[in-house]
């Protein structure tokens, strides 16, 4: 690494730190100090997507099922018992759909063996698709009678009422654990297949958690989640704004502690001789398996790791806004933006992750203010020349931070394809 | 008149060069056969010729034209055609398709040029409508073969076409090149099968670590001594 | 009888529909990976943005009095689907060529195609907003009946329905005259098979990736504007259904435009199939049952909230367990 990198990243960090004084000197510490703990989560999120393309090539599409997955796991976790849930039939009847489910999930399992009893060739396909209709069936006519009874009876089922903070590590485990069934399933698509199954995993994750109201009160909605520090009423000051801003400063303090934690282990990790083996495999597949390292074990211990990240992240962005909306994920905000961060961070790079994350939601959450600002300008100037005015401008400034993504990307693509700070491989290690 | 001539190539994939100053000449009605160990870079000729690897220094002359560096689209027009050694057949396509592909460059009328092809490989003609896929290796080899021709090369560039097939359809294989050199084409060809390919080249070069080593007609190589001990196995 | 009508409406009609809009996306998307080896997931925005080129075009004609006993929106397509084709053209020599030029992965081609649907999806909002807007506003969506004897319905489609069916029948045929009698055609077909090999006989390459734009772009903007006028225009027509077309060009194959097409109908069909009530069917049926049994009154396969998530299963196990698509060994 050399001196002259080394004062460019500097210079970059510094320049955007210069960016967010001055958004804290326009919007106000409330505002900014919001601005940040949205920044954090997802520079942690980014580090996720990091661990998984950077230091593997994983090409994990699916960013937003693993955010939801956490967002969900808070709520499970931290929100008050439902005791209405609780004292109905619903356990009971759950427990049944549940046993339904492993009887249904045994009875695939056995039939995927049947060709020990020699039964082979197509009719053994045709007892998989047998058992598989079997364990649907078996399953959904347990589960339809027991949702019609939460949903009507309880809502839903609310959560177990216990620290958030626990939450946020269920959804990290949660995430984690998705991510191991598919991993295992998928990781051995080649990059662009498994770029398509992994969008259409989160996709298939959404429309459950969207729908399962039962679970998840899908669009209706959770709210409101507990924080983990005294929220703005809580704090015990009676002036608004400062208690606004001591809670806020509150969760981004803790935010930034864990983060940090997380960040050095990760950076001690890479530095390790495990993060070289990684590197390896990500360079040389065929190589790092004739050396004899178990590239696939590796490959799932990283795509788990990397989910676990975003996990955590995700549990955190719905415990700040203290709602989980099953509605309100979309692969745009949700999935690509993380990309973006990584690319305009520089893959392989965990201060560039960092770096990409916090910069990509200060240009996102700011490309609004200042396009609208733009649009009413042009909107006198227009109106000045005496030509209509333009309609809605609020709706369409906000539409202004899509178009600006796209042009991130692309730029960063042609001009920066290694990102603002690069991986520098240290050419002599020390160790 | 020479139709190829390279001189002092120096060519190879980015990193340390492969040909380090290979020069050729071919007459017209040559069948010239390039030989050489594993590794000795006797594919890269072709495809430093056929611009398909960087040429660095040096330069290569065709009918007149130093064509150094051109593209494939270009050269075929001018009456180069080759064969790589392997996916050397559209596998979806027919075996007409693939004809019809070789003479993609032609506006003209080209049925006389595929009659003349079926003429040449008689077993493809019953199998017009089928995919290439489909065909024993020998016969794919013939439809490369007849792809390459359609565009009535002057010249026709051959990496290894007797390589993977079973020793009759390798005997076939040295047939046909000889067939299409009597119908006027010049053939340029590696050749792993050294002994045999030598025995029906009216030119041989030798090869070996990216230069040239020995030139002569095939039968000298054969009979020469240095030669038949290094390279062609004694 | 009635069941049988409400079969048809629910299943073949919505199937059909739904199919051929899949089906006119996947070739494109199909035949944009069979040259160029990534996948364009800006498709589902390229046809979007043809839809707003029809509406454009639409109004200019309305603006100008000019009617016809057809919707205008279908009216417009000649001169929509070049302007589409232009379109396509600039963006892949805006954003996609000088990433080829510069030999990138195809997985950084795929990641601009994202760049570029953000883009469009961004510019879209920006000059339309973002709320729906339809091609019926000055002129009446015609609805046809066939009154079935013996039922109380009748089978109804819409007439942008059937010119959608009769379009998608046009365009799949002229696409495979094209790709087995043109010399253009053949080409593209060759350079899907082996790009290396189409080079070295000489084909030029740079006028196949044209031709590829040029049909992709059109098709794009043909499915778009046929399902803008069958439901509505929005900035997100087509950016929800990326994955189900992109569910159909696996299943058929990616690289296969045959296998896409067929690929289209099954995942249409697939989705309308999956959330269909039989029960309605099994009704006339209900005075044979043995006693105590009672029809329930949902039996579909799946909650008619996960239409979608059908597509998205397909594709997933698709991919998983015949990544090449599941007519392979049957065509090539």
């Amino acid at each position: 690494m050399s001196t002259g990198d080394n004062r460019r990243d500097a210079l970059l960090i510094a320049g955007l730190g210069v960016i967010i004084v001055g958004v804290w000197l326009w919007l106000g510490s409330a505002s900014t100090i919001q601005l940040m703990v949205s920044a954090v989560s997802y520079a942690l999120i980014a580090l996720g997507l990091n661990v998984q393309w950077g230091y593997a090539g994983q090409f994990n599409f699916g960013v937003m099922g693993f955010l939801m997955l956490g967002g969900y796991a808070v709520v499970l976790t931290s929100f008050p018992v439902n005791e209405a849930f609780w004292s109905s039939d619903g356990p009971n009847l759950l427990g049944r759909a549940i046993v339904a489910a492993l009887l249904g999930l045994a009875l695939v399992l056995a039939a995927h063996r049947v060709d020990r009893i020699g039964i082979r060739g197509r009719a053994k396909v045709f007892v998989v698709v047998v058992a598989y209709a079997l364990a649907y069936l078996g399953y959904r006519s347990q589960i339809d009678p027991a949702t019609v009874l939460i949903e009507s009876e309880a809502g839903f089922v609310g959560g177990f009422g216990l620290h958030p903070i626990l939450g946020w590590l269920v959804g990290g485990i949660l995430a984690g654990i998705v991510a191991y069934l598919v991993g295992k399933a998928c990781l051995g698509l080649r990059t662009d297949y498994l770029a398509i199954a992994t969008i259409g995993i989160a996709e298939i994750i959404r429309a459950l958690l969207k729908n399962m109201d039962w679970l998840t009160r899908g669009t209706l909605t959770v709210s409101p989640l507990p924080w983990p520090v005294p929220t703005a009423l809580e704090t015990g000051i009676d002036d608004a704004t400062l208690s606004l801003i001591t809670a806020r400063a509150g969760f981004l303090s803790l935010l930034v502690v864990l983060i940090a934690v997380i960040f050095v282990l990760l950076q001690r990790a890479y530095a390790a001789p495990w993060g070289r083996m990684m590197r390896a495999i990500r360079d040389n597949h065929i190589a790092a398996e004739a050396m004899g390292k178990d590239v696939k074990a590796r490959q799932l211990e990283i795509f788990v790791l990397g989910a676990f990240l975003m996990g955590i992240g995700g549990a955190m962005l719905s415990t700040y806004v203290q709602l989980f909306d099953p509605g309100g994920y979309q692969p745009i905000n949700h999935t690509f933006i993380v990309w973006v961060m990584v690319i305009v961070g520089g893959a392989g790079s965990n201060v560039g992750a960092l770096f990409g994350g916090v910069l990509i939601i200060v240009a996102w959450n700011m490309s609004e203010p200042v396009s609208r600002l733009l649009f009413q300008q042009l909107d006198t100037l227009v109106q000045a020349i005496g030509w209509a005015g333009i309609p809605d401008v609020d709706a369409r400034a906000l539409q202004m931070r899509v178009f600006l993504l796209g042009v991130v990307i692309t730029i960063a693509l042609r001009y920066a394809p290694r990102g603002l700070i690069p991986e520098r491989i240290r050419r002599h290690e020390d160790e | 008149m020479t139709l190829i001539a390279a001189s002092g190539l120096v060519a190879g994939y980015g990193g340390a060069p492969i040909l380090n100053g290979v020069d050729l000449e071919v007459e017209p009605d040559d069948i010239a056969v390039i030989v050489g160990p594993n590794g000795a870079g006797k594919s890269t000729v072709l495809k430093a010729i056929f611009g398909l690897v960087a040429v660095a220094e040096g330069n290569v002359v065709f009918d007149g034209d130093d064509i150094t560096n051109a593209a494939p689209d270009t050269l075929v027009p001018m009456g180069m055609s080759f064969v790589p050694q392997e996916f050397n057949i559209f596998t979806s396509m027919t075996v007409e398709e693939n004809l019809e592909m070789g003479a993609y460059i032609r506006r003209d009328d080209f049925s006389e040029t595929m009659a003349s092809v079926y003429d040449m490989f008689p077993d493809l003609l019953s199998k017009r409508r089928q995919k290439a896929g489909e065909l024993s290796g020998g016969q794919r080899q013939m439809v490369a073969m007849g792809r390459a021709l359609m565009s009535k090369p002057k010249l026709l560039l051959m990496d290894e076409p007797s390589a993977g097939l079973s020793p009759i359809y390798m005997e076939q294989v040295f047939e046909h090149v000889q067939r299409v050199n009597r119908a006027g084409v010049c053939v340029l060809m590696v050749e792993q099968n050294a002994r045999r390919a030598l025995a029906i080249a009216s030119k041989g070069l030798v090869i070996a670590n990216g230069r040239n080593r020995f030139t002569g007609t095939g039968q000298d190589l054969i009979n020469d001594p240095d030669v038949a001990k290094s390279f062609l196995g004694g | 009888m009635n069941e049988l009508v409400f079969f048809i409406n629910k299943v073949l009609v919505s199937g059909s529909v739904l199919g051929s809009v899949y089906a006119l996306g996947a070739v494109g998307v199909t035949l944009i990976f069979g040259i160029l080896r990534f996948a364009h997931f800006a498709h589902g925005d390229m046809m979007t943005m043809g839809a707003f080129v029809s509406f454009l075009l639409a109004a200019a004609f309305a603006a100008i009095g000019i009617q016809t006993p057809l919707p205008t929106g279908f009216i417009v397509l000649p001169f929509a689907l070049p302007i589409a084709a232009a379109l396509a053209l600039s963006i892949d020599r805006g954003f996609y060529k000088p990433l080829r030029d510069r030999g990138v992965r195809p997985v950084t081609l795929l990641i601009a195609s994202i760049g570029v649907t953000l883009m469009i999806q961004g510019l879209i909002r920006l000059f339309f907003g973002v709320s729906n807007r339809s091609f019926f506003e000055n002129e009446a969506k015609e609805i046809f009946r066939i009154a079935v004897i013996g039922a109380k319905r009748s089978i109804s489609f819409s007439e942008p329905q059937v010119l959608l069916i009769i379009t998608t029948v046009v365009a799949v045929t002229a696409l495979h005259l094209f790709l087995t009698r043109s010399r253009l055609g053949k080409g593209m077909r060759a350079m899907a098979d082996n790009a290396d090999l189409a080079r070295v006989s000489g084909i030029n390459t740079g006028e196949v990736v044209r031709a590829t734009w040029i049909i992709a772009g059109s098709l794009a903007c043909l499915a778009g504007t046929m399902l803008a006028l069958d439901v509505s225009l929005k900035p997100d027509l087509a950016f929800n259904i990326v994955l189900p077309i992109f569910a159909a060009a696996i299943v058929g194959g990616l690289g296969h435009p045959y296998g896409a097409i067929a690929g289209g109908f099954l995942v249409g069909f697939a989705e309308t199939l999956a959330v269909f009530n039989w029960s309605s069917v099994l009704r006339p049926f209900k005075d044979v049952l043995p006693d105590g049994w009672t029809l329930p009154s949902n039996l579909s396969l799946v909650p008619t909230d996960y239409k979608l998530t059908v597509a998205f299963v397909i594709l997933v196990i698709v991919l998983l367990f015949r990544p090449t698509g599941i007519f392979k060994g049957a065509s090539t």
